[in-house]
């Protein structure tokens, strides 16, 4: 019969679907733990900027705190710009929708122009197909990318926000809460708040040259040093998102086989059963 | 003996931490010399030789910039890039080196130069680290 060999050709079907499914989650999920440990790598790092500048901004005589550009509020806010950050490659289930999603709403609340920088393909295409803002766009940066991938996608914040063209500049991401859950986070890079910068210790440090000149330098860094770790997480969270979508479509292919593999038993044993019909039916005439 | 803790990181790794000695370091108002006790400082790095000693051994390692945090008990330096002594590659080293001398010399005056002249003393500090081990390790 026919319908048989129909059935029998989707469950084959099917079950190549899981390989590839079941490939990808694989492949998902060991670069997912790669950019976690990556990211922890840099954590260090991380901390230690936030003390030293900590420390650098309370040694700040206080009438020239916030003296330093990147730490100025402006009074008001003419132009935003937001760094986009998404994947290049899709089948990772709502993480780059929810991450659009974000950044679209944060658009359509603000009362002035917002201009995108985008990184990944997928944000910047549905950023442009919906005639939104983008001055600039990265993509390919791959798996692994190094800190020289991302600082000049930080060197253009800065620039930005430096010659004015954007008095504030937000950076929108997935955030890597853990492997079942992705969080898109809002986050303002420029000017740098000074919440984000913990006071460590009471230490009275000798700056050589001058505590300024460090300021001026670190700063900088710590801007490269977010847009780098955010684009990790971003990386982090793709993957894992990637992870639990291929295990759902592994998982469903499953259950339709199932179903399949009991409607193809169900025909094979209904033709059985005709065909013994039809032999005892003409035993019988004979 | 007295120790104080090392830690170098980079914003990709974690590249030293333990107890040392000695650290001398390329500063950049000079080269710097830190014991156990030392004054908090707070300073920056230029490309050149870092070094660490404990009693019994020495780490040489490559740095290409960065800053120096010194606490009495305490260093930590956050590097732009650092590589341990037996991590370095000689060859590539060699490569930036010629590129950048070529690049030195095609170059318009301004940021390019800046630029090759950065590269051209990351690698030959690269190069300098990496042929001191090279030496010691040929004749003990």
């Amino acid at each position: 019969m026919a319908n048989i060999r129909l059935i029998k050709g989707r469950i084959r079907g099917i079950q190549s679907t899981i390989k590839i499914t079941k490939a990808m989650e694989m492949v998902a999920a060991s670069k997912m733990r790669r950019a976690q440990e990556r990211d922890l790598q840099g954590r260090p790092y991380d901390t230690k900027i936030r003390q030293v500048l900590g420390d650098l901004a309370a040694a700040q005589p206080p009438d020239s705190r916030g003296s330093h550009a990147l730490l100025q509020p402006r009074d008001t806010v003419n132009s935003i710009a937001i760094l986009h950050i998404t994947s290049d490659r899709g089948l990772c289930g709502g993480f780059n929708g929810n991450v659009n999603r974000q950044t679209v709403n944060f658009i359509r609340s603000q009362n002035v122009p917002v201009k995108l920088i985008t990184v990944g393909r997928k944000g910047r295409d549905f950023m442009l197909r919906f005639g939104f803002n983008v001055v600039a766009e990265f993509t390919g940066l791959g798996d692994r990318p190094g800190l020289i991938d991302t600082t000049s996608i930080a060197r253009i914040l800065t620039d930005d926000f430096i010659s004015k063209s954007a008095d504030v500049v937000y950076i929108s991401f997935g955030e890597f809460v853990s492997t079942a859950v992705q969080r898109p986070v809002m986050k303002q890079i420029l000017p740098i708040q000074p919440m984000e910068l913990q006071r460590a210790q009471n230490v009275e440090y000798i700056f050589e040259p001058s505590s300024q000149l460090v300021l001026d330098l670190l700063l900088p860094r710590f801007v490269e040093m977010q847009v780098f770790h955010a684009i990790l997480e971003s990386i982090a969270s793709e993957q894992s998102a990637r992870m639990v979508a291929m295990r759902n479509a592994t998982d469903n292919a499953m259950e339709l086989i199932d179903e399949l593999t009991l409607t193809y038993n169900k025909a094979r044993q209904e033709m059985i059963t005709k065909e013994i019909l039809d032999i005892t039916a003409g035993a019988v005439t004979q | 003996m007295a120790t104080l803790k090392l830690e170098i990181v980079t914003a990709e790794r974690l590249v030293f931490a333990g107890e040392v000695n000695l650290v001398l370091a390329p500063g950049i108002e000079g080269q710097l010399g830190i014991l156990p006790h030392h004054a908090p400082l707070m300073t920056m790095l230029i490309p050149g030789e870092l070094v660490a000693k404990t009693g019994t051994e020495e780490f040489a390692m490559c740095v290409t910039g960065g800053f120096l945090e010194i606490r009495p008990d305490k260093v930590v330096i956050l590097a732009d890039a650092c590589e341990r002594e037996e991590e370095i590659d000689l060859e590539r080293a060699e490569e930036a080196r010629k590129r950048a001398e070529e690049h030195l010399k095609e170059a318009t005056p301004g940021v390019d130069t800046a630029r090759a002249q950065a590269a051209l003393l990351r690698s030959l500090t690269r190069i300098k680290v990496g042929e001191r081990r090279r030496r010691r390790t040929h004749n003990p």
